[in-house]
């Protein structure tokens, strides 16, 4: 059973702001996402193995070869918050 | 006899190390050699975590974590796979971590050390593959900081996590374990531990089968050694005081040589992991026979071999091969033609010793000569060559320098830059057995011979010096070396 509580501990961990009649509303649907689960967890599925990704693709790699990294301009183009090479943000905690 | 292990110390470890020997990034091509780059020149997309980019593994990186998985003698997971640790900073551009969860691709290993009471053995939990953080720099302190600088260079550099089980007894045997596993890594060749910040350890240590208290973020082994005698001193102050032991994460201030508790507001485990839908799974048996076929000989085993091949002491066994860069070159220097049991005592002992004294750490070899940097200040490195120590060897066992002239030209190679070899530097300072007490016999005779030029170099013609020193010269058939003749000349007459 999901809380206010672990709605607004949700909210927080995806540091987004919610409001009171919110916090109802996504209480309300989150419980119904899980009785949805609980109704999948009737299911026998002891026999069967977990699915994991739902494409039959194993070692999907590259060699070890480097390729050309973005140019420093580039990488800082689309950001204001610059200084001396480095993205710059606002002090932490 | 056995150790007691009074206040019952138990330590675990967990260790990152950077995968720095591969050429590219875990999940990208970006370049891994990114040490002495500009900010954010090192990056792309995919490691800037931008919308839209999606990761391809390098296969090495897999490679890698088997053969330290085979290393650590650990079971190698048939089947691994990715997932997301989700959490919020700016080091961490896409908002999560790609890591690995409940089928690490190494578990139960073990690594046997230099315990208290002789050997002891560390389990190995676990050892997993995951992606680096970007670097933050905070502008002055971390409490008072104006703001962050993030530099994205670092970010998506392969590392391996690796967790032991808490079987550390004593903050001495966590230093010989943490000394243990790098000297094993680096002869595996995925690793380089004297790149800045190639190991970052936590340590976790609880007392009297206490709370467990855990200190994040340690640089260095000194570092972890240090941070665990401070805080078994304050957990037994706590309890002494009857206070009790709170669990915690606290943090390592290197300079005050104190761990300060960490005000964290996430709570800890709430990272929400779930399989990285971007990436699949990794089959990886068939690598197996491969990788350890190949794999290197590991120091425990090239130990046992020095001691049967080249018949030298366990003592020194043990300390040419602390360190893959001095086993091959003490091999090479014996293959060179150096008798095996005394370039033992001059590698181990003698050289071991200067460069310690000289805060010197050994960085290459490679073949030739062996490189080393100063720990504190890289630009006062040096290299010596096989070659030099092979001509010292031998001068000293053909007997024809003392030890305490073989020490001085060690020495004079490690302290000048210039390409003198040993031969060169023994003819220049007189230091032949033979040579060096002819010189002075040479140096006696000519003064009591030549009564006249005496008073006129002691009354100042200088000149009388020169005509005093080709004496010496004469005697010696010429084996002398002019300067030092004139040097004890004056000497002499001066006394």
């Amino acid at each position: 059973m999901i809380t206010k509580e672990d709605v607004e501990h949700i909210g927080w961990l995806a540091r987004i702001e919610i409001s009171e009649p919110e916090k109802a509303e996504y209480m309300e649907k989150l419980n119904s996402v899980l009785d949805s689960f609980e109704q999948l967890d009737e299911v026998e599925t002891k026999a069967v193995p977990p699915t994991y990704h739902v494409l039959e693709l194993y070692n999907v790699w590259r060699e070890d070869e480097p390729l050309e990294s973005l140019p420093q301009a580039e990488v800082l183009a689309n950001t204001e918050h610059k200084q001396e090479g480095a993205f710059r943000v606002p002090r932490i905690g | 006899m056995a150790y007691e292990n009074p206040e019952g110390v138990m330590i675990g470890l967990e260790i990152h190390i950077q995968l720095n020997k591969l050429k590219s990034k875990m999940f990208c091509g970006c370049s891994t050699a990114y040490h002495d780059a500009e900010p954010n020149t090192h990056t792309c997309p995919v490691c800037l975590g931008l919308p839209g980019a999606l990761p391809v593994l390098n296969k090495e990186v897999v490679r890698a974590a088997i053969k330290v998985g085979l290393a650590l003698k650990g079971e190698i997971a048939e089947e691994t796979q990715f997932h997301r640790k989700n959490y919020f900073y700016p080091d961490l551009p896409r908002g999560f971590q790609i890591t690995q969860y409940d089928y690490p691709i190494v578990s139960n290993g073990k690594v046997v050390i230099e315990g208290e009471d002789g050997e002891h053995e560390v389990k190995i939990w676990r050892a997993h593959m995951e992606d680096d953080p970007g670097r933050l720099v905070h502008i002055g302190s971390i409490a008072k900081s104006k703001g962050v600088m993030i530099n994205y260079n670092r970010s998506g550099i392969p590392l391996i996590e690796t967790v032991t089980a808490p079987d550390m007894r004593s903050p001495k045997e966590a230093r010989r374990f943490l000394d243990k596993f790098r000297n094993i890594l680096e002869y595996l060749g995925v690793f380089d531990g004297n790149l800045e910040g190639a190991m970052r350890m936590d340590a976790n240590v609880s007392i009297r089968g206490g709370t467990r208290v855990e200190i994040k973020n340690i640089s260095s082994h000194k570092g972890v050694e240090k941070a665990l005698l401070y805080e078994i001193m304050r957990q037994k102050n706590v309890l002494r005081r009857g206070g009790e032991i709170t669990q915690e994460t606290r943090h390592f201030d290197e300079a005050r040589g104190v761990t300060l508790s960490m005000r964290t507001k996430e709570e800890a485990e709430d990272y929400r992991y779930f399989r990285e839908p971007d990436l699949v799974s990794i089959h990886v048996s068939h690598l197996i026979p491969e990788i350890k076929a190949t794999l290197p000989e590991l120091p425990d085993a090239k130990r046992a071999r020095f001691l049967e091949e080249y018949g030298i002491t366990d003592m020194h066994a043990k300390a040419l091969t602390s360190s893959i860069l001095l086993a091959d070159f003490y091999e090479g220097v014996c293959k060179k033609g150096a008798e095996p049991k005394t370039a033992a005592t001059w590698i181990a002992d003698v050289l071991l010793g200067e460069l310690n004294y000289r805060n010197l750490v050994l960085a290459s070899y490679d073949g030739v000569s062996l490189g080393c940097i100063n720990d504190k200040e890289p630009e006062l490195g040096n290299s010596f060559k096989a070659d030099d120590m092979v001509e010292l060897i031998t001068l000293f066992t053909e007997g024809k320098i003392s030890d305490k002239a073989a020490v001085e030209v060690l020495r004079t190679k490690l302290d000048s830059e210039e390409e003198k070899t040993p031969l060169q530097l023994v003819k220049e300072k007189g230091l032949f057995k033979a040579e060096a007490e002819l010189v002075v016999k040479a140096v006696s005779e000519a003064i009591a011979e030549n009564e006249i030029a005496v008073q006129d170099y002691l009354g100042g013609a200088e000149k009388s010096l020169n005509f005093l020193v080709g004496q010496v010269m004469k005697k010696t058939k010429g084996t002398a070396d002019a300067k030092t003749a004139r040097e004890l000349l004056v000497k002499e007459l001066k006394s």
